[in-house]
């Protein structure tokens, strides 16, 4: 009977979104002529590539025109690994046992081969976020994979740790790193997170765009370490089917 | 770009974020299960990054990236507001479902069970 419900309640509220789809045909150009600076996303496509010297339009949006808000953004990510933290933090006497992550120790061939394919992962890793500026990515992509090497050793090594200290340094100096830029954006341009105090350089290049490179990598290496710290707290946590 | 082929495209992409959105509404509203009321959640998160992607595409545009070659073609680039949002959203997609999961683990260990139906204590 509850499913008849919930069938009914989603087919009229489908019914009424693919109604609405109707009214905004797929490809349609919403951002009126780009040369006229009708919308948001124009003025952006224009302005980007002359004032602040980024080939990566939404990398200029994400850390120069809402940089605010990726501050903000950031902050939730610190928020969401601390709650996680706080939300599965056990006491030593609880249970005193080791943890056992896995029944079974992983084979040789996963050991040698994530052993292998870690350097290159975080090398993947940080090449996105140093390019955030020229190619697609940046900090938070840049950070994901970083993350994904590290998830990649918490599975085929089952007493590998990472070292909670060196996470909470990276992290910590990285959002002071990120701030310490606003501030001095806010004292020689005089709005916070302003992009003025370093030369453009030109497009295209590797050191252009003033600060923007300098805050994504800041992202990249808070994000890695929070993401980290997530996964590592989240595999450590002791199954509670076995107790 | 002939009207039917455009036709496919636009019933295929904003249909499939259609379905997903309602798929993981179904899910979050049916299952008993945590983990996959918390999978219900992603899904409905995955269904609007492809909304609002596929809203912001333009016919024909590349991507909003001015790399050698394309530092005069702003007029054939795709809307990279949407792109911008939806890199926020997926970053805090991800912080829910983590919190949404450490929940789960500390609700599990609590009671022993991961449904809902089970846990007694979530009944007045």
């Amino acid at each position: 009977m509850k499913k008849f419900f919930v069938i009914t309640l989603l087919a009229v509220l489908g019914f009424y979104l693919a109604s609405t789809f109707c009214y905004m045909p797929f490809g349609e150009n919403r951002m009126g002529a780009p040369v006229d600076e009708q919308t948001v996303g124009a003025y952006y496509l224009n302005q980007t590539a002359e004032v602040s010297q980024v080939s990566n339009v939404i990398t200029a949006i994400v850390v120069n025109y809402r940089g605010f808000d990726t501050l903000g953004e950031v902050t939730v990510l610190f928020l969401a690994s601390a709650g996680l933290a706080s939300i599965l933090y056990r006491r030593k006497e609880e249970d005193e046992e080791e943890v056992e992550r896995l029944n079974q120790p992983s084979s040789s061939l996963l050991q040698t081969g994530s052993k292998f394919l870690f350097p290159l992962v975080v090398l993947l890793g940080i090449y996105v976020f140093i390019h955030g500026h020229l190619t697609p990515g940046g900090g938070f992509q840049g950070g994901a994979i970083i993350a994904t090497g590290f998830l990649l050793m918490l599975i085929a090594y089952k007493k590998y740790h990472v070292s909670h200290g060196m996470l909470t340094w990276v992290e910590s100096l990285a959002g002071i790193l990120f701030v310490t830029i606003g501030i001095w954006g806010l004292v020689t341009g005089g709005t916070f997170l302003e992009n003025s105090f370093l030369p453009k350089g030109t497009l295209n290049s590797l050191i252009s765009g003033g600060a923007i490179p300098i805050i994504y990598i800041a992202v990249g290496f808070k994000v890695a370490a929070e993401l980290t710290g997530v996964l590592d707290i989240l595999l450590n946590t002791k199954d509670p089917i076995k107790k | 770009m002939p009207v039917e082929y455009q036709n496919i495209l636009t019933i295929s992409v904003y249909g499939s974020s259609l379905a997903l959105i309602l798929i993981g509404l179904y899910a979050v509203l049916i299952k008993k299960h945590l983990i996959k009321i918390v999978i219900g959640m992603s899904l409905v998160d995955a269904g609007l990054h492809l909304l609002f992607v596929a809203i912001g595409y333009i016919k024909g545009g590349t991507s909003p990236i001015f790399s050698p070659g394309y530092e005069d073609k702003a007029n054939a680039m795709v809307d990279p507001v949407p792109q911008a949002l939806v890199l926020t959203a997926i970053v805090i997609g991800f912080a829910v479902t983590a919190v949404a999961l450490s929940l789960v683990i500390r609700l599990h260990k609590h009671h022993g069970t991961a449904n809902i139906d089970e846990i007694k204590s979530l009944k007045w």
